[in-house]
C-alpha cells in the first residue's frame, strides 16, 4: 500500500510517500519560514502564492527521492483541513489533479489526526485499539488539545484550548520580550541560562467562568491569554528588565508556566482515563524543555511515553500519508475532497 | 448604529448583577474589574445587536479582544469553546445567530481581507467579530461598530469604549 501524501495547510509545502502506512520512502519538507519571518508571523497571500510555486517540485521530489513512478501509487491523500484556506486550496487543487491523471483515489485527511499518527511513523508502536488506548496530547501553533485515541478513527477530545494555542502563547510571549519569530524555538534558547523559578506566572485556567466549553471538562482544557497578559504586566512594571538582565529568567519562568499548565492536564487525563501509553505530538514537542518534563510525568506514574521523532513534530505530509494508508489496510473508506475545511474539528 | 450598553432588557440573566455593580465612566466607556465582567458586557451587547452587524475590535496585545468574543459567544449560546482564530484567520460558531471571529492580523490590506471571504461574513446574517480591523479598514462597512478595550490601572481592569470609531 503506497500512498502519496500532500500538506499545505499552514506555511510548510510537503509531500511524502509512505508504504503501509509506516514506512517513510521520502518526506519533503519546504518551509516558508524566512518569507514570513519580516511579519512576525504567517501571511496567507505569501503563503498561498509560496505553496503555489513549490508544490509541483516537492511533489516530484518526493517521488524521486522514494524512487517510485506514478503507476506504482495506490492512493493520493492530502490535508483538507483545519488550516489556512488559501494555502489548504492549493494542496487540494494539486492532489485532485494528480489523482485525475493517475487515476489513484484520492482521500483527505484531517490535518490534526495525521499529527496524532505521527508517532506510528517509523516505528512499530501498536495502534490505538480498545485494549491498548493511546493519551495524546497534542501541541502545535494553531491547537492545544488532550486526545483519547481508541482506534485511529475513534478519537475522542477531553480537552482544548479555551483561548490561545501553546505556541501561539509562546509566539506572543516572544513578541513581548522582542525576540524573533518563530517565537518557540527563541524563547527555548533564552530560557536555556534562566531561572524557571524566578519569576511566578499564571498556570492554567484563569478567569473562565460564563463561558461555555461545549462539554469538556474545565479540568482538561488549556488558557493561555492570562499567562500572556501576566508578562506585558511584568515587562510594563518593569520596564528595565533589559538592562538587569532579567531575559532569560522571564524566558524560562515563562516557558515553564506554560508547560507546567500541559503537564498539569496531561496528567489529570492519564489519572482518569487509566491509560497507559502516553503521547506528545507536533510543533511544540520539538522543545527539549517540555520532553524533559514528559519525561518526568512518565517515570512518575509510570506509563510509556511516546513523543513524535522530530522531524514529524512540524507539519509534513509523511502523517497525512501514514494515516491513510493505516485507514486503507484497515478497511476504513476513502474521505471524499470536496472542498477546502479550515475550521474542520478533530 | 447607537450602543447604549446600560439600556439593559428587563430581562434577568446571570450577567445582569454584574453588569449593574460596573462602573460606568461616562456615555461610552465601562470600567470592567475582570475577564467575567469584560463578558458580561460582550454578552449583554451581542443579545441586542441585529443580526449582520459588524464589530470592530480595537486593543493592544492582551487587551482582552478573546475574551470580548467570549462573551459575545455566550450571549449568542454558543455551545462551543472560543479560541483564537489567529492561525485560521476565522472560526464560525452556531449561535442563536451564526458568530464569525475574524483575525485580520497577517492580513496585508483591504485586498487580502476580501479575497479571504471577508465582505461575505459581514454580508450573512450573523455577527461578525474582527480582531486587528485596522488592517482593512476600508473593507469594513461605514455602519461597522467600533469598540476599543484598553488596559485599566489594576491588572485585571479594563476600559470598554462602546462606539469608540477609528482612532
Amino acid at each position: 500500500m503506497i500512498v502519496l501524501g500532500i500538506e499545505s495547510s499552514c506555511d510548510e509545502t510537503a509531500a511524502a510517500v509512505v508504504r503501509d502506512g509506516r514506512e517513510v520512502l521520502s518526506n519533503v519538507v519546504l518551509s516558508q519560514i524566512d518569507s514570513h519571518r519580516p511579519y512576525g508571523g504567517v501571511v496567507p497571500e505569501i503563503a498561498s502564492r509560496a505553496h503555489l510555486e513549490a508544490m509541483a517540485p516537492v511533489i516530484q521530489d518526493a517521488m524521486d527521492q522514494a524512487g517510485l513512478g506514478w503507476s506504482d501509487l495506490d492512493q493520493i491523500a492530502v490535508t483538507q483541513g483545519p488550516g489556512l484556506a488559501s494555502s489548504l486550496l492549493i494542496g487540494i487543487t494539486a492532489a485532485k489533479a494528480l489523482a485525475m491523471r493517475t487515476g489513484c483515489p484520492l482521500t483527505g485527511i484531517n490535518h490534526l489526526a495525521g499529527h496524532l499518527y505521527s508517532i506510528h511513523l517509523n516505528s512499530e508502536l501498536p495502534l490505538a485499539s480498545p485494549d491498548c488506548p493511546w493519551l495524546v496530547l497534542l501541541v502545535t501553533g494553531g491547537n492545544t488539545l488532550l486526545a483519547h485515541c481508541q482506534s485511529i478513527e475513534q478519537v475522542t477530545v477531553l480537552g482544548q484550548t479555551i483561548d490561545d494555542a501553546v505556541g501561539e502563547a509562546l509566539d506572543k510571549g516572544a513578541t513581548l520580550l522582542g525576540l524573533g519569530y518563530p517565537g518557540g524555538p527563541e524563547i527555548e534558547r533564552l530560557a536555556k541560562s534562566g531561572d524557571p523559578q524566578r519569576f511566578s506566572f499564571p498556570r492554567g485556567l484563569q478567569g473562565g467562568r460564563g463561558i461555555v466549553l461545549g462539554g469538556y471538562s474545565r479540568e482538561l482544557c488549556f488558557s493561555f491569554s492570562g499567562l500572556k497578559t501576566a508578562l506585558l504586566y511584568r515587562l510594563r512594571d518593569c520596564p528595565n528588565w533589559q538592562q538587569q538582565g532579567a531575559g532569560p529568567d522571564l524566558a524560562a519562568s515563562y516557558q515553564e508556566a506554560a508547560f507546567d499548565a500541559l503537564l498539569d492536564r496531561l496528567e489529570r487525563a492519564l489519572l482518569e482515563t487509566g491509560c497507559q501509553r502516553v503521547a506528545c505530538v507536533g510543533g511544540v514537542a520539538k522543545n527539549l524543555r517540555l520532553r524533559e518534563k514528559l519525561d518526568d510525568l512518565s517515570t512518575r506514574r509510570s506509563v510509556d511515553l511516546h513523543v513524535a521523532p522530530l522531524a514529524y513534530c512540524t507539519d509534513n505530509a509523511a502523517m497525512i500519508a501514514g494515516l491513510a494508508g493505516a485507514r486503507a489496510m484497515q478497511g476504513f473508506p476513502l474521505i471524499p475532497v470536496d472542498d477546502v475545511q479550515p475550521n474542520l474539528p478533530l | 448604529m447607537e450602543i447604549r450598553p446600560f439600556a439593559l432588557e428587563s430581562r434577568v440573566s446571570a450577567h445582569t448583577n454584574s453588569l449593574r455593580s460596573m462602573k460606568k465612566i461616562d456615555a461610552t466607556t465601562i470600567l470592567s474589574e475582570s475577564a467575567e465582567q469584560t463578558q458580561a458586557v460582550a454578552a449583554s451587547l451581542a443579545r441586542r445587536l441585529p443580526a449582520g452587524s459588524v464589530l470592530a475590535l480595537h486593543g493592544d496585545l492582551g487587551a482582552g479582544k478573546t475574551c470580548f468574543v467570549q462573551g459575545l459567544a455566550s450571549g449568542l449560546h454558543v455551545q462551543q469553546p472560543v479560541s483564537s482564530p489567529t492561525y485560521t484567520l476565522v472560526h464560525e460558531y452556531g449561535g442563536d445567530v451564526p458568530l464569525y471571529h475574524i483575525d485580520l492580523y497577517r492580513l496585508q490590506g483591504a485586498e487580502d481581507a476580501l479575497d479571504m471571504g471577508l465582505d461575505e461574513y459581514m454580508e450573512g446574517a450573523g455577527i461578525t467579530a474582527i480582531e486587528w480591523p485596522e488592517r482593512a479598514a476600508s473593507a469594513l462597512p461605514a455602519e461597522t461598530v467600533h469598540i476599543r478595550l484598553e488596559h485599566g490601572e489594576a491588572e485585571n481592569q479594563r476600559r470598554i469604549i462602546m462606539d469608540a470609531g477609528w482612532r
